[in-house]
């Protein structure tokens, strides 16, 4: 870190040396001074757009759509209101050529929010780098100030349009209505119309295609009944909508999963793109967004969302908000050297008080008697003047911090999702026949404490032959790209799913039917970029996912493997049941027995044999918990509709002599259950542990007889040693 | 129980005469049918009281096989598995037991024999309901047949199947074969077939003049023989029994030898299979050692091809053909047989094989002169008693 510091210090000591000593072209200092002047972050923001996520037009469009919303969200939530939004794309220009690379949209988002006072307007969506959640270490979706502003800049350079915003900041008062475009060089907002008005949430709104105007008239879309607060922006941009990965379809999809407690409903344009290879980002293929079509076709009753006249309701699925989350101090574990120097610097400056009182106020888990450890273990007392400390004593402090066993920080500041609400997400977005969660306990990373939430999803609809699906979420925010530059996909890489029954190339993503789902909620997100694309690979962070995934994975595998011996009893079913209608036909012709008794009674024992296999199948609980108590209660689902049929590859028909009998299998509960859910599912009774006894004496019996000599086989013959088989000898 | 109905079957033949065949047959007929009803009734029993249904089978392998000294065959042993229905590896297996049972069930109240293959088509069908058969392949069907002779403790013929013809004969000798009187010495060049039943109520000997039963491996060695009329020179009946001889060609040999007293006497490849083959003649096969009382024919002689006949014969070089490793591995196995390694003649054979470090067939002789075997080999051998026994 010192080191790092002093080379910086070099280079910024060696720099204004190479300007002179460069080749002359002619350019007094004088001169140069003259074009030198100040960028404005706006300016270079415009210049850059793409560390924001406007690299191409398709992506433009979804970061406005990502920014308004995640705001909408940190809105609602922060005012204590259950979010309901509603993201409108419209189609500027319908009639363009099938060709276009793009085309001018707008995008309206509407929130019930608290509102934004009237001053406030031109600062939160006129300039870039300010907000309110930059300066604190609070669980929030954004984190610069710089999202909204800079979606409502894009769309001012691409389309020339000022930003529209509605926002009435109480039930009484009346709507504003402002339109501003912002000036780049002054990075401050230029209002073009501000007016008041009564027409919130924007009745025009309502009206733009049947769908709405349907729900609207349910009073299931923009009712001014459910808005009496609240913010609406419309940004107009060049963009392009398309389906598949990393659309906004998908983006809202996964807020959907990740924020239970929002209601979202999405009008999305009346033309989609047609697909453009040159435009689509790494890892999309037309076949991707084919894909993503028929999912949303097939997202239809046990999804639970709904569409009506093309529009997409994500209803609520929780009606808690989450917890409230606190703001908090650093932790001193994990802090840096450097930044332990600032944070005294800064405090000699403003309060001018004690390293012992600093201790306790500017950082969280410091109590007294922890202090003035600390300060003892550094030779000051507690009446020192943090004035007072020498650099030395500094490093030494930080080297104390990093001995002394402290209780981790608080995590009341951090709101996970929690296993159950995970799993109804996930239950509600994928078509899978396995879901298991976990929360690990809050970790630290650099002072700032951080909780990992993993899930998966295994089997059913889900192809089987293709790297798993990789979710992630920081913050409950839906990340789109740069997935391998995420710290979570080098966790799931590093994590062992060859354990836990999966097929994993090595050093890559497990291949199989699997959706992995990664959410990190912490104070402080350590993005890689500005456009908040990936988390930072951390070791902390890194470690702390792989536990949370090997959780789940053992999960898994046991599940698998049980799966596993369920269906080899199936198969030992099957095979049984095939041959007991020959055998009571040839055993009624030779001894003139009853035939269907012998089968019956034959049918009968067939069964009790495999009675694992009926047992599972009948378990219309599903099987949340397995017969080693590993499995928690809440961090399991397995919907048994979705397993594939055992017995589906040739139904048995009866034998002959007993066309009328019916002898099918119990039938399985085809509806997904949402019973599965409630806490107290059944935990397997102790009586039907027994089952998988029976059989495990019968492998036995059966390994006991294969120790003795078996019988000859049935083997192909040789030509020549035919008859009397001389490999016998 | 396999010794049991062998040795009463061996009785019988001792009674060896043209009697009321088809009365003994029915009786036989209704022995058979009350040992597959037993085992019938017994799984039905079973299965009706919830109890598994298994099947008791005699074991046809080499740990099962007990070599009885003094008697210079092989014997079965008393060791079984059961074939239990509630078993994936047997559950198909049972089944088809059952099916085979059955099978035989109707040919014996039909009155009418079947082939083997004609078994595994009668039983051949598929699995109700599914697109399984019972059977794939008759090699599926015969070994099953093979354990419902063991289990029931009755033989082949008494299960009123036979396999395909196989093997020749021509000879100074008349058989019997159901009431048609063949003379074996006006066969032409294709010879009197054996067939696969040559029980007492099927075939019985007329005349014979014949003094020995020469039995040569193959047909093509036969033809050479038969061609050259060597039964009428030396008076004695000619067999082959196409490579490994079957059943009923064994059967047959072995009538012909405690019957009619006469000498068998083999002319087989020097290789470890010729050695095999003599082997399984003179005291039976593991897989048939239940029968090996009414096979085995404990004096038979091994005349040639010989390991020192290279020399002695001054054979050309190209009758040699390279011993492979499987030869050699087998013949290992052959000379560590009970019956042979106590045998100082054969143990001094194997090892001059071994030594030799090729094979021989028969036809190698051919290289001295077309009849040089009919008439200069066998003859000096027969006449000087060079033989292995």
């Amino acid at each position: 870190m010192e080191s790092a510091v002093k080379d910086r210090n070099a280079n910024a000591s060696t720099k204004p040396n190479t300007t002179p000593t460069t080749k002359r072209r002619g350019a007094t200092a004088e001169e140069m001074a003259a074009r030198q002047k100040d960028v404005s972050v706006s300016e270079f923001f415009v210049k850059n757009r793409h560390l924001l996520g406007f690299d191409n037009a398709r992506k433009a469009l979804l970061t406005t759509v990502k920014e308004a919303v995640d705001n909408s969200l940190d809105a609602c939530e922060e005012g204590g209101i259950l979010p309901e939004i509603v993201v409108i794309i419209e189609d500027l220009d319908p009639k363009r050529q099938a060709t276009a690379k793009s085309s001018r949209y707008r995008v309206t988002v509407v929130d019930n929010g608290p509102g934004i006072v009237r001053k406030q307007v031109e600062n939160i969506f006129g300039r870039l780098l300010y907000g309110s959640k930059f300066h604190r270490l609070k669980m929030s979706r954004g984190q610069q100030g710089i999202g909204i502003s800079a979606a409502g800049m894009n769309g001012l350079i691409t389309t020339g349009r000022p930003m529209i915003i509605h926002t009435k900041p109480g039930a009484k008062q009346a709507a504003h209505h402002i339109e501003l475009a912002m000036n780049t060089k002054t990075n401050r907002a230029e209002v073009t119309l501000d007016k008041e008005t009564a027409d919130f949430p924007p009745s025009r709104l309502r009206s733009l295609s049947s769908g709405t105007k349907q729900l609207a008239s349910e009073d299931a879309y923009l009712s001014p009944s459910s808005f009496p607060t609240g913010t609406s922006v419309a940004i107009e941009l060049e963009g392009k909508y398309q389906k598949g990965r990393g659309s906004v379809d998908e983006f809202l999809e996964l807020t959907a999963i990740a924020n239970p407690h929002a209601r979202i409903v999405f009008v999305p344009p009346s033309r989609v793109a047609s697909d453009d290879a040159e435009d689509m980002l790494p890892g999309t293929s037309a076949a991707a967004a084919q894909e993503g079509k028929s999912k949303d076709a097939k997202r239809d009753a046990p999804a639970q969302t709904s569409e009506t006249g093309g529009v997409i309701v994500y209803p609520r699925g929780v009606q808690e908000l989450p917890v409230e989350t606190k703001e908090i101090q650093p932790h001193p574990k994990g802090i840096e050297l450097g930044i332990l120097l600032q944070m005294i610097r800064d405090y000699e400056s403003s309060e001018k008080g004690t390293l012992y009182d600093f201790l306790q106020t500017r950082f969280c888990r410091v109590s007294s008697a922890t202090a003035s450890k600390f300060c003892s273990a550094i030779g000051v007392t507690s009446r020192t003047k943090a004035s007072e400390i020498e650099p030395q004593q500094v490093e030494k402090l930080f080297k104390v911090f990093d001995e002394e066993r402290l209780s981790p920080p608080p995590t009341d500041c951090l709101a996970p999702i929690g296993v159950r609400q995970l799993l109804a997400g996930l239950l509600k977005g994928v078509k899978a026949e396995f879901y298991a969660a976990s929360t690990r306990e809050a970790a630290v990373y650099r002072g700032r404490p951080f909780q990992i939430e993993a899930a998966i999803a295994f089997g059913g609809d889900l192809p089987g032959d293709q790297a798993a699906r990789v979710i992630r979420f920081a913050n409950r925010v839906p990340l789109l790209f740069q997935q391998s530059a995420c710290s979570s996909f080098k966790a799931i890489e590093e994590t062992p799913w060859r354990n836990y029954a999966m097929q994993q190339p090595r050093g890559g993503l497990p291949v199989g039917p699997l959706v992995v789902m990664i959410h990190m909620a912490s104070v402080w997100v350590p993005f890689t970029s500005e456009s908040k694309e990936a988390i930072a690979d951390y070791d902390e962070i890194r470690k702390e996912m792989r536990l949370a995934l090997m959780e789940c994975g053992r999960k898994l595998g046991t599940y698998l493997r049980k799966r596993q011996k369920m269906r080899r009893e199936g198969e030992r079913r099957d095979v049984f049941e095939r041959y007991i209608g020959e055998i009571a036909k040839a055993l009624n012709a030779i001894t003139g027995e009853d035939a269907r008794k012998i089968y019956d009674a034959l049918l009968q024992q067939a069964r009790t044999k495999t009675a694992v296999a009926d047992q599972e199948l009948d378990e219309d609980g599903k099987v949340v918990a397995d017969d080693d108590d590993s499995f928690d209660d809440d961090g399991v689902i397995v919907v048994s509709s979705a397993i594939a049929p055992i017995e589906k590859e040739a139904p048995l028909a009866a034998p002959v002599f007993l066309e009328a009998k019916s002898k099918s299998t119990k039938p399985v509960d085809t509806k997904r259950d949402a019973k599965a859910l409630a806490p107290s599912t059944p935990k397997q009774a102790p009586s039907k542990r027994s089952a998988p006894a029976i059989i495990t004496k019968k492998d036995l019996a059966a390994r006991a007889s294969e120790a003795k000599p078996t019988e000859k086989k049935p083997t192909e013959k040789k030509p020549r040693f035919d008859d009397n088989d001389p490999r016998l000898f | 129980m396999a010794k049991k109905t062998t040795s009463k079957a061996a009785a019988s033949p001792a009674a060896a005469t043209p009697k009321p065949a088809t009365a003994h047959v029915k009786e036989r007929d209704i022995r058979t049918q009350k040992k597959i009803l037993t085992l019938a009734a017994e799984i039905a029993k079973r299965a009706l009281a919830g109890r598994e249904p298994t099947v008791r089978i005699p074991m046809r392998t080499k740990t099962n096989t007990i070599w009885n000294k003094k008697r210079g065959i092989l014997e079965m042993g008393e060791g079984a598995v059961e074939r239990p229905l509630f078993d994936l590896k047997t559950a198909k297996q049972f089944m088809q037991t059952m099916l085979h049972a059955s099978t035989v069930k109707d040919l014996i109240d039909a009155g009418k024999t079947s082939s083997l293959r004609g078994v595994f088509y009668k039983a051949k069908h598929t699995v109700a309901g599914t697109k399984e058969n019972t059977f794939d392949t008759q090699d599926e069907s015969d070994p099953i047949l093979e354990d419902l002779e063991v289990a029931l403790g009755a033989l082949r013929e008494e299960l009123h199947v036979f396999a395909e013809n196989r093997g020749s004969m021509v000879g100074n000798i008349t058989v019997i074969d159901k009431g048609d009187e063949i003379n074996c010495r006006r066969m032409g060049s294709g010879g009197y077939a054996m067939p696969s039943i040559v029980e007492p109520d099927i075939i019985q000997f007329g005349k014979c003049e014949a003094k020995f039963v020469l039995h040569v491996e193959k047909g093509t060695v036969w033809n050479r023989f038969n061609e050259d009329r060597f039964w009428e020179k030396h008076n004695c009946i000619l067999t082959h029994g196409a490579g490994q001889p079957p059943r009923g060609c064994r059967r047959l040999l072995q009538r012909l030898n405690q019957e009619l007293k006469l000498p068998i006497i083999c002319v087989l490849d020097n290789d470890p299979w010729g050695h095999y083959i003599y082997s399984v003649i003179k005291q039976g096969s593991i897989s048939l050692a239940f029968e090996s009382s009414r096979l085995a024919i404990p004096d038979a002689k091994f005349l040639g091809i010989r390991a020192k006949d290279y020399r002695e014969c001054g054979l050309d070089d190209a009758v040699k053909i390279d011993l492979t490793d499987n030869d050699i591995k087998r013949a290992g196995e052959i000379a560590a047989y009970p019956w042979f390694a106590g045998h100082k003649g054969w143990q001094r054979e194997i090892d001059g094989l071994l030594k030799n470090g090729f094979k021989m067939e028969v036809e190698s002789l051919i290289t001295k002169d077309i009849s040089y075997v009919t008439e200069t080999y066998v003859p000096q051998r027969l006449k000087a008693k060079d033989w292995l026994e």
